[in-house]
């Protein structure tokens, strides 16, 4: 111990830097080990491969809507009838929870095409087969805890904080769109 | 966990184990055999001891049927209903693991109810209590993993809605519900974590329960008249008093599982688990188990997602504040004539919360819920400080023995 230099009293020994260099490397590393555990809970590559998916919107009739799923999740394409795009562009902005125009949400004003998954806590909204519940707005409603779409997927009335997301799509010709 | 043996032992292979590994010594001073108990509790407070035997039930039932359980969305549903059928005594192994969660749950809501009751978390219990809440909450958080294993439709769904409560985080949340899920929807990935840590979590909720017990026993249990034992007279052993009224108390709780898993094994079950999980439908009323639903109609009754989160984080996390926002000095509501009718206010509330989680959330049930909902953590935020300052307790017995032998005169010594 004749090596070890003498307290000062102010700063520390040679031994406390020693101590704390230790210390914090042993933390650092402990830390860096965690993160494979932590990473293999995120999705893997086979679910990362992103599928691609082709739409065949030719036997959609006007007013009919339709479900496909699309990286697990349902994709809704609604074929709109000319009233219910007329309701979707004449609302205001200023009506809107998460304001966006129709025309913002459509590459083509019949085409509606949304990811059809509750913006709130991820149920499926009712509207998609003939007889289901619209909710008050003409679009979709979402039984699980009662937020209302209007015909562009738009909330308004109920807990969800967003609209209904629109996935990234194109389209291939006038009849087939492509999802992802 | 003291260290040296406190007692001889007769045995010759516990003397030599002890005197090597003073293992018995150690349970002993943990598990209190001959600790001196009030003499004074009542029924209220032999829910533990069914606590304890839920617990058991539960890890003993679920290994078995871990053996039999495949955790992948192709084949889980199948593989339960394998169990049900196929399996020798399948069966009964799953509606008693099923009907046990509820008798658990049932147990463990009167328990806290005894400790709001009798003031159990005050001074110098409060970590006692703490420890307890995350007992709870590590409950539901098993209870909730579970009822997603079967993968019916209520299990698909309820997993969707309770991890999308996590997107509800700002910034982080949508790469933490991703993370949470191995994917982009829940799927065979969740599942699969869902039952590595279905299995591993009773096993830390054992570990929590014996610190629980632990800190119990340093002070030893609060009473029904809330003061603490004063002499020998205020106390008897715990066993063998305690340990035959309790085991009176766990054979009542095993008639009623046995009445559920044999008569009734589907009364707390829901319809839409007999069907497979679709994640193209969700069901029309998306309902959880009966003991979640006070805490789902309290995220249901708030219009905004992040606030529902928040407040329904809050309805549980605020059970840990109990014993500093109760100011009363008094512990049993037996002394507190205003705590207690707002005691009991709480508690029909609590009901009619639950009722109001089973509704579809629109009209009436709507209105009432966020009334309700209101209530609930007025009790916590307003009752529990202010009728602390402002209500007159009656006067305290002198002792515990006093008002058991009545009216002073004590009824052993006349005896004798």
């Amino acid at each position: 111990m004749a090596t070890t230099a003498p307290d000062t009293g102010e700063g520390g020994t040679r031994r406390d830097f020693i101590f704390v260099a230790a210390t914090s490397a042993a933390a650092v590393g402990a830390g860096l080990a965690v993160w494979p555990f932590v990473n293999s809970m995120n999705p893997s590559k086979d679910v990362l491969a992103e599928a691609t998916l082709e739409v065949d919107l030719s036997p959609i009739e006007e007013g009919q809507r339709i479900t496909v799923l699309w990286r697990k999740k349902p994709v809704f394409v609604d074929h709109r009838a000319p009233d219910k795009i007329a309701e979707a562009q004449n609302t205001a902005l200023s009506d809107l929870k998460d304001p966006q125009a129709d025309a913002d949400r459509v590459q083509r004003p019949e085409w509606l095409v949304m990811i059809g998954i509750c913006t709130h806590l991820g149920c499926i909204p009712q509207g998609q087969r003939v007889g289901e519940r619209l909710g008050d707005f003409g679009g979709w409603f979402c039984p699980c805890h009662g937020s209302h779409y209007d015909t562009s997927g738009r909330i308004r009335k109920g807990p969800a904080p967003t609209n209904l997301e629109v996935p990234p799509y194109s389209f291939v010709n006038d009849t087939t769109i492509q999802l992802g | 966990m003291a260290g040296g043996p406190s007692r001889e032992y007769n045995n010759r292979l516990i003397r030599w184990v002890e005197y090597r590994l003073p293992i018995f010594s150690a349970v002993e001073a943990t598990i209190g055999r001959d600790m001196p108990t009030p003499k004074n509790l009542n029924y209220w407070w032999s829910l533990g001891s069914v606590l304890f035997l839920a617990l058991i039930i539960q890890i003993a039932t679920g290994i078995f049927l871990a053996m039999h359980y495949v955790p992948n969305g192709a084949m889980a549903f199948d593989s339960v209903e394998q169990i049900m059928r196929n399996v020798n005594y399948g069966w009964l192994l799953r509606y008693v693991h099923s009907n046990s969660a509820s008798l658990f749950f049932a147990a463990v809501y009167i328990h806290i109810l005894r400790g709001m009751y009798y003031g159990s978390y005050k001074a110098p219990r409060e970590l006692l209590w703490i420890i307890g809440v995350v007992i709870l909450v590590l409950m539901m958080a098993t209870a909730f993993m579970g009822y997603v294993l079967p993968w019916g439709q209520m299990s698909f769904w309820a997993a969707t809605v309770i991890t999308n409560l996590f997107s509800a985080i700002p910034w982080v949340g949508e790469s933490l519900t991703t993370w949470l899920w191995g994917g982009f929807a829940v799927d065979s990935p969740t599942l699969q974590r869902f039952f590595s840590l279905h299995y591993l979590l009773p096993f830390v909720i054992l570990g929590v329960s014996l610190m629980h017990v632990w800190a119990l026993h340093v002070h030893g249990s609060s009473n029904p008249v809330g003061i603490s034992a004063r002499s020998k007279q205020d106390t008897i052993p715990y066993h063998p008093y305690y340990t035959s009224k309790y085991m009176s108390v766990i054979g009542i709780a095993l008639i009623i599982l046995a009445f559920l898993v044999f008569y009734e094994p589907n009364f707390l079950a829901h319809a839409d688990q007999f069907k497979p999980a679709d994640p193209l439908q969700t069901p029309p009323n998306i309902v959880p188990e009966w003991y979640f639903l006070p805490f789902y109609a309290i995220l249901r009754s708030i219009p905004d997602k992040l606030g529902g989160v928040i407040m329904f984080g809050g309805s549980i996390a605020i059970l840990f504040l109990v014993p500093w926002l109760d100011t009363s000095r008094v512990r049993s509501a037996r002394f507190r004539p205003t705590y207690r009718y707002f005691f009991w206010i709480f508690v029909l509330n609590v009901i009619l919360l639950g009722w109001v989680g089973a509704q579809p959330p629109e009209g009436a049930a709507l209105v009432i819920g966020r009334l309700a909902t209101a209530y609930y953590f007025a009790h916590f935020l307003i009752v529990l400080p202010f009728v602390g300052w402002f209500e007159r307790p009656r006067p305290l017995p002198e002792s515990i023995s006093k008002p058991v032998l009545k009216s002073g005169t004590p009824a052993a010594e006349a005896a004798e």
